[in-house]
């Protein structure tokens, strides 16, 4: 693989929540020392239940927040000194919902075009014909130029986020859950399009998503995000064959297929999603998980790499590896 | 096969809306047994949550409602009167919405609305309904139910809401829970442990479900009847064995091929897409619903109107031109490109 385009390192971001009037604001850690490289031209999935803090990653990234503390370096850049404008010329964001990502008021011209105006493109005369290219492009038919985004249907709209997102060649794209507000037969087409744009500008995507199947389909690497920590991270066919945290396994089981009979799964995964603000003692998943061990609510699990991958489990410390396969197959 | 408990025959719904009469849903018939679990799936627009919202009898003021047959139990539905619908509601039959937030009352405990059906349908106390309020929360998985009545939905997660609402919906043991989208709104380890529940339930309380969904995922693991929904028709029903096995309908067809599967469809590949749009349902569509977007469209398709017909088994049926030897081939070759 090539060089990272996105080094993270130790990564957290704290927001201080307020737990009632008069009361002392406690802190949530949303991102909890995440260190992660994104490298170029490579598919990085990144899955988790809500709440788990991959947005709040994927903002830091943005540079919309700012780590509270380690750093995160974009294209050899740190986030943070440099240029917001900079960072954008890099990196761009397509968002859920085309319905709230989009304004209102303005033509669907305007918005794709947006963002040479704000990089100040030194050409104004060819923007027109620029944005009508971009649109040729992902699949937007050029009447719709001076329309406006109520006018559009959902898949049409997340065309025109984009169109915009591309307009000025990023080379890094964070698509945040681009497919969810979307019917099966235009998701489809998204996902097309997103894998024939990456094709052909050599993109680099960030693909945030709930949907392991997307995710399976799309993504060239995979990390698994619990709690503000990433607890396993693999190339997308290891991960998806011989996933190794009992939390990936479980989020793998509860994917369902369109395949008839075999059922709902049940998960194991008993007790709910443990408040962030209060995270249990040790391995923060021991509460749900169906392997747990008796030093897991006391230790926090090691970070283990092997074979290009990584787990933080302590199933797979001093050789465990076999004890925890037997652990999980109830 | 048991003595249905709801029968459905030619349901329509016409809205009003400023252009002409949109025809949401367009003769549709189906019947759920005892213990059944009917889904009906297909995408936004298609009718699906009208269909529901029909047989509730909560239909905005501009639809109107019209139905060959619409028995519920041995009981007609076509001309019941508001004050007496509302005697079946929450009691006989019973929903489950999508957004637990917008449907559960903000402003209410959760005890308090629990109860409320119970009591507004039986001859109940308070203590009784409390107890059979704790007695379910307790079944959909909620531990401390007793502490949980005084709470109120802001101070649940999403999941928990949603066994809320599953409590209420059981609170007077309905024959038939209509439940539309009831996991799209969550998470998908807690989708799975929420499905899970309604299917025990379902089992347990040998109630009938209607379940309205999108995910083709949840409808091949949960129903035992399909209902594939498109532009107001059903364009294909069946088992559901029959709808994923040997899907008929290009339609159901193109569905199929858009999902990508973990393990089957190869990575970074193109999935099946369905071009063009949905049409426009104000005024009369001529022929076949499918044919602005249908791959295999010829002449036949554009005129008429088509009737479902049997596939090569007698319980599926599917609406198109194309005999079920060339439905068959056609699924055949697109597995194949």
């Amino acid at each position: 693989m090539s060089d990272p385009v996105i080094e993270a390192r130790d990564v957290t971001r704290t927001f201080m929540i307020s737990s009632g009037f008069m009361r002392a604001k406690k802190p949530l850690h949303a991102v909890n020392g995440i260190t992660l490289d994104v490298m170029r031209g490579e598919v990085l999935g990144i899955v988790g239940e809500s709440g788990c803090g991959k947005s709040t990653l994927a903002r830091m990234m943005l540079g919309l927040l700012t780590p509270t503390s380690g750093t995160l370096h974009l294209d050899g850049q740190l986030v943070g000194s440099a240029d917001r404008i900079e960072v954008a010329r890099i990196l761009q964001p397509i968002f859920q919902d085309p319905y709230s990502s989009l304004n209102p008021r303005k033509s669907i011209g305007d918005i794709i075009m947006l963002p040479l105006l704000v990089q100040k493109d030194p050409d104004p005369r060819t923007w027109r014909k620029r944005t009508e290219e971009i649109m040729d492009l992902v699949g937007l038919p050029a009447r719709v130029f001076n329309n406006f985004p109520s006018q559009l249907s959902g898949g049409q709209r997340q065309r025109v986020a984009i169109a915009r997102a591309l307009i000025n060649r990023p080379k890094i794209v964070i698509c945040d859950e681009p497919t969810s507000a979307l019917d099966v037969s235009v998701q489809s087409q998204i996902l097309n399009l997103l894998q024939d744009l990456r094709a052909e500008f050599g993109l680099t995507y960030v693909l945030i998503s709930h949907n392991l199947a997307v995710i399976e389909h799309m993504a060239t690497r995979v990390a698994v995000m619990y709690l503000g920590r990433i607890v396993e991270q693999n190339e997308t066919g290891n991960l998806f064959r011989a996933p190794r945290h009992p939390y990936t396994r479980a989020l793998l089981d509860s994917v369902l297929t369109p395949e008839p009979g075999l059922g709902v799964p049940d998960t194991h995964l008993g007790a709910a999603y443990p408040n962030p603000i209060d995270p249990p003692p040790g391995c923060t998943f021991h509460p749900r998980c169906a392997a747990v061990l008796e030093k897991c609510p006391k230790q926090f699990p090691p970070t283990l790499r092997a074979n290009g991958g990584m787990v933080e489990c302590h199933l797979y410390a001093d050789g465990g590896g076999k004890k925890a396969r037997k652990g999980n197959r109830k | 096969m048991a003595r249905p408990i709801l029968e459905v025959e030619n349901l329509c719904v016409d809205i009003n809306v400023p252009s002409g009469v949109l025809r949401a849903v367009q003769n549709i018939s189906f019947s759920v047994a005892r213990g059944e679990t009917l889904c009906i799936v297909g995408e936004s627009g298609c009718g699906k949550s009208i269909t529901a919202l029909s047989l509730m009898n909560l239909l905005p003021g501009t639809a109107h409602r019209s139905a060959g047959k619409l028995v519920l139990d041995g009981q007609d539905l076509g001309n019941l009167r508001e004050r007496e619908m509302s005697d079946l509601r929450g009691n006989a039959m019973a929903m489950i919405f999508q957004e637990p937030m917008t449907s559960l009352n903000p402003a209410y405990s959760i005890g308090n609305q629990l109860e409320e059906a119970m009591r507004r349908h039986r001859n109940v106390s308070a203590a009784e309904a409390r107890d059979r309020a704790v007695f379910l929360l307790e079944k959909v998985g909620i531990t401390g139910a007793r502490s949980r009545l005084g709470q109120y939905p802001h101070q649940l997660s999403g999941g928990l809401r949603q066994r809320v609402m599953i409590a209420m919906s059981l609170m007077c043991e309905p024959a038939l829970i209509l439940a539309d989208e009831p996991t799209t709104a969550l998470d998908v380890t807690i989708q799975a442990q929420i499905l899970h529940l309604l299917a025990e339930l379902r089992d347990e309380f040998e109630t009938s479900l209607i379940l309205i969904t999108h995910d083709l995922g949840v409808v091949a693991r949960v129903a035992d009847r399909v209902a594939v929904m498109y532009a107001g028709e059903f364009v294909e029903t069946g088992t559901a064995e029959q709808v994923f096995n040997a899907p008929s309908h290009p339609y159901t067809q193109g569905l199929l091929r858009c999902i990508p599967i973990p393990g089957k469809t190869k990575r970074g590949t193109h999935l099946g897409a369905i071009a063009g749009i949905v049409p426009n349902l104000v005024g009369r569509l001529e022929g076949c619903h499918f044919a602005s977007r249908c791959p295999h469209v010829h002449g036949a398709c554009r005129s008429g109107e088509l009737a479902l017909r049997p596939a090569f088994e007698k319980s599926h049926h599917y609406r198109c031109v194309l005999s079920p030897k060339d439905c068959a081939d056609n699924l055949k070759a697109g597995v194949a490109a």
